[in-house]
């Protein structure tokens, strides 16, 4: 172990997790492109013919952000709640849990891998949706930036997921049944300009309209609500769930009798 | 010999109130072979899951190399390697890839020279390349065993790893034990085979419903408890021994035809030929002999079922 941290442990975790993501790469990027391609005729042909501009942007350049935070969500919970809860299904937790690691070593490992995948799933679907429209982003690093953290902080509640669930129904229930129809619901392919009230002020209520505006702000330089608090969220987020994984570990909730 | 782990007082109950370990106190001596024998749900399992870090314990303390294992973890959970009995594995990996990332889990630098002498001591050098979900049964344990020796630990725990395996990999694993006490590896071994403990262990721990019923040397528990009994079946009905018999340890039967004759099963078997001679002496004619030795599983199953230890050892808990 070299100095306090043992990354040869976090490395180890991270690469493991990684060569489960090229053994099956074909399926864990391909299905996003197809998803994505598929929202693109749906939205952006069918739709986007009848609705050709949202706030001065094009309207299939507008869902371009939505699309990549929807695919984003999902695979960062799916990726990181796999990645623990496969190790407690299979038993293999036990290395784990009598290896050197401590918690934030655990989190680093699976949380950044998990990231990395989401990262490169959400470029991807960016690099997809230039075959369909002309998009451009104002700016790139802040893009980048938020793509990270929202890769982190959804990818930090997922491992909160995969240690919660005790099925594999359970770790299927939550982005299923909350996450996708809170991001449908959130600003993913409409701007919540465009709801009548009372809607617009209910909209407000769902979280991932400040993740998605946050995020439409770093291609067109503007959102449905002030990058600052959609940027507020987003930290709120992190911290909320780094309270909890904190928490699991200190209590050994569902990872130590 | 120095203790290289110490418990003392530990303890492990759950929120239903089952109590798991009752104030287990326990010495495990540098370089040896400790074996923990127990019935299903002794604890034994609990034990080394407590000291490997696993499961938390309730109340007490584990020092490994004089370390805390709560608050020195880090060295605690590297000095040691666990085989837990389920055969636990990544089905997908190969044996190469899993023992290198077990390696690499416990901070330790890739050392290929190693993993090859391990895996070849193991006989698995040739099934480096092969997904774990095409070996047997008896393979995956030993892949099991080259990952809990991948990071080169100085204790290794062995839940049961002779449980379901075969006669000829049963033998291989003893060997590969003892291979690993002579490089210094100290080994605690939980088993239901008796004659594992008699044959490997130089001290045994005997442990029923959460506690700790003996700690003892494995020679000096068959030389106490390990006794042999000679019957001589008598012609004639005794009521009482001749005087020439009563300095011998012997017992007239309740029908009064047989004599029974406790000896050390290791050291008193000279003394037989002078009890015929004696038996001759006295007048006493008998027509048959039988003899019958306890085991360590007779030790075992009296200590478990009688439930009052203290009363059979004077040494209990000596070392625990």
């Amino acid at each position: 172990m070299s100095g306090r941290m043992n990354w040869r442990g976090i490395a180890a975790i991270y690469i493991f997790e990684l060569h489960r993501f090229r053994r099956t790469i074909w399926t864990s990027l391909m299905t996003p492109v197809i998803t994505t391609s598929l929202y693109f005729i749906v939205f952006g042909s069918a739709i986007g013919s009848r609705m050709t501009e949202i706030d001065g942007t094009d309207y299939g350049a507008f869902i371009v952000p939505g699309l990549i935070m929807l695919s984003m969500f999902q695979e960062s919970i799916f990726n990181a709640s796999f990645g623990i809860y496969m190790p407690k299904w299979t038993g293999t937790i036990y290395e784990l849990l009598s290896a050197p690691l401590s918690p934030l070593e655990t989190v680093i490992a699976y949380v950044g891998a998990a990231a990395s995948k989401s990262m490169m799933i959400g470029l991807v679907i960016f690099a997809t949706a230039h075959l369909f429209v002309d998009v451009s982003v104002a700016y790139p690093l802040a893009m980048l930036a938020f793509m990270a953290v929202i890769a982190i902080s959804f990818c930090m509640f997922g491992f909160i997921l995969g240690i919660w669930a005790q099925s594999f129904e359970q770790l299927q229930v939550v982005p299923m049944l909350i996450i996708m129809p809170m991001t449908f619901l959130g600003g993913a392919f409409y701007s919540i300009s465009m709801l009548p009230e009372p809607w617009r002020t209910i909209t407000l209520f769902n979280p991932v309209i400040y993740l998605i505006s946050g995020f439409r702000w770093t291609f067109f330089g503007k959102g449905d609500v002030d990058i600052g608090i959609s940027l507020t969220f987003v930290a709120a987020l992190v911290l909320l769930c780094m309270a909890v994984i904190g928490w699991m570990f200190k209590t050994g909730y569902r990872l130590k009798k | 010999m120095n203790s290289i782990i110490s418990v003392s007082g530990l303890g492990k109950s759950y929120a239903s109130g089952h109590v798991a370990l009752h104030s287990v106190d326990l010495d495990i001596r540098e370089g040896e072979i400790f074996a923990l024998l127990g019935p299903n749900g002794a604890g034994k399992t609990t034990l080394i899951s407590i000291i490997c870090g696993i499961v938390s314990p309730s109340v007490g303390q584990v020092l490994v190399n004089g370390r805390d294992i709560i608050s020195d973890y880090r060295q605690t959970r590297t000095d040691i390697g666990l085989v837990p009995q389920e055969l636990h594995t990544d089905a997908f990996e190969t044996v190469l890839d899993t023992v290198r990332f077990s390696r690499g889990l416990f901070g330790k630098a890739r050392n290929d020279v190693y993993i090859e002498k391990l895996l070849r001591d193991l006989s698995l050098w040739d099934k480096r390349n092969a997904k774990i979900m095409e070996l047997s049964g008896g393979m995956k344990r030993r892949v099991m065993i080259a990952k809990a020796l991948s990071h080169e630990p100085r204790i290794l725990f062995l839940d049961e790893p002779t449980a379901g395996v075969d006669v000829e990999l049963r033998k291989d694993m003893w060997n590969m034990v003892r291979h690993l006490r002579d490089t210094g590896v100290t080994i605690i071994l939980t088993t239901h085979y008796i004659e594992e403990a008699e044959e490997m262990a130089d001290r045994v721990g005997v442990i029923t419903k959460g506690r700790l019923l003996l700690v003892e040397e494995n020679d000096a528990l068959m030389r106490k408890l390990g006794t042999k009994t000679l019957t001589v079946h008598l012609n004639a009905p005794l009521a009482a021994l001749p005087e020439a018999l009563r300095s011998w340890d012997l017992t007239i039967s309740e029908d009064q035809h047989d004599l029974d004759y406790r000896f050390d099963a290791r050291g008193g078997q000279g003394s037989v030929p002078a009890l015929m001679a004696a038996l001759g002496e006295a007048g006493v004619g008998y027509h048959d002999l039988s003899t019958r030795q306890s085991s360590l599983e007779d030790i075992f199953v009296g200590l478990v079922h009688s439930g009052d230890a203290a009363d059979a050892l004077t040494t209990q808990g000596a070392d625990a």
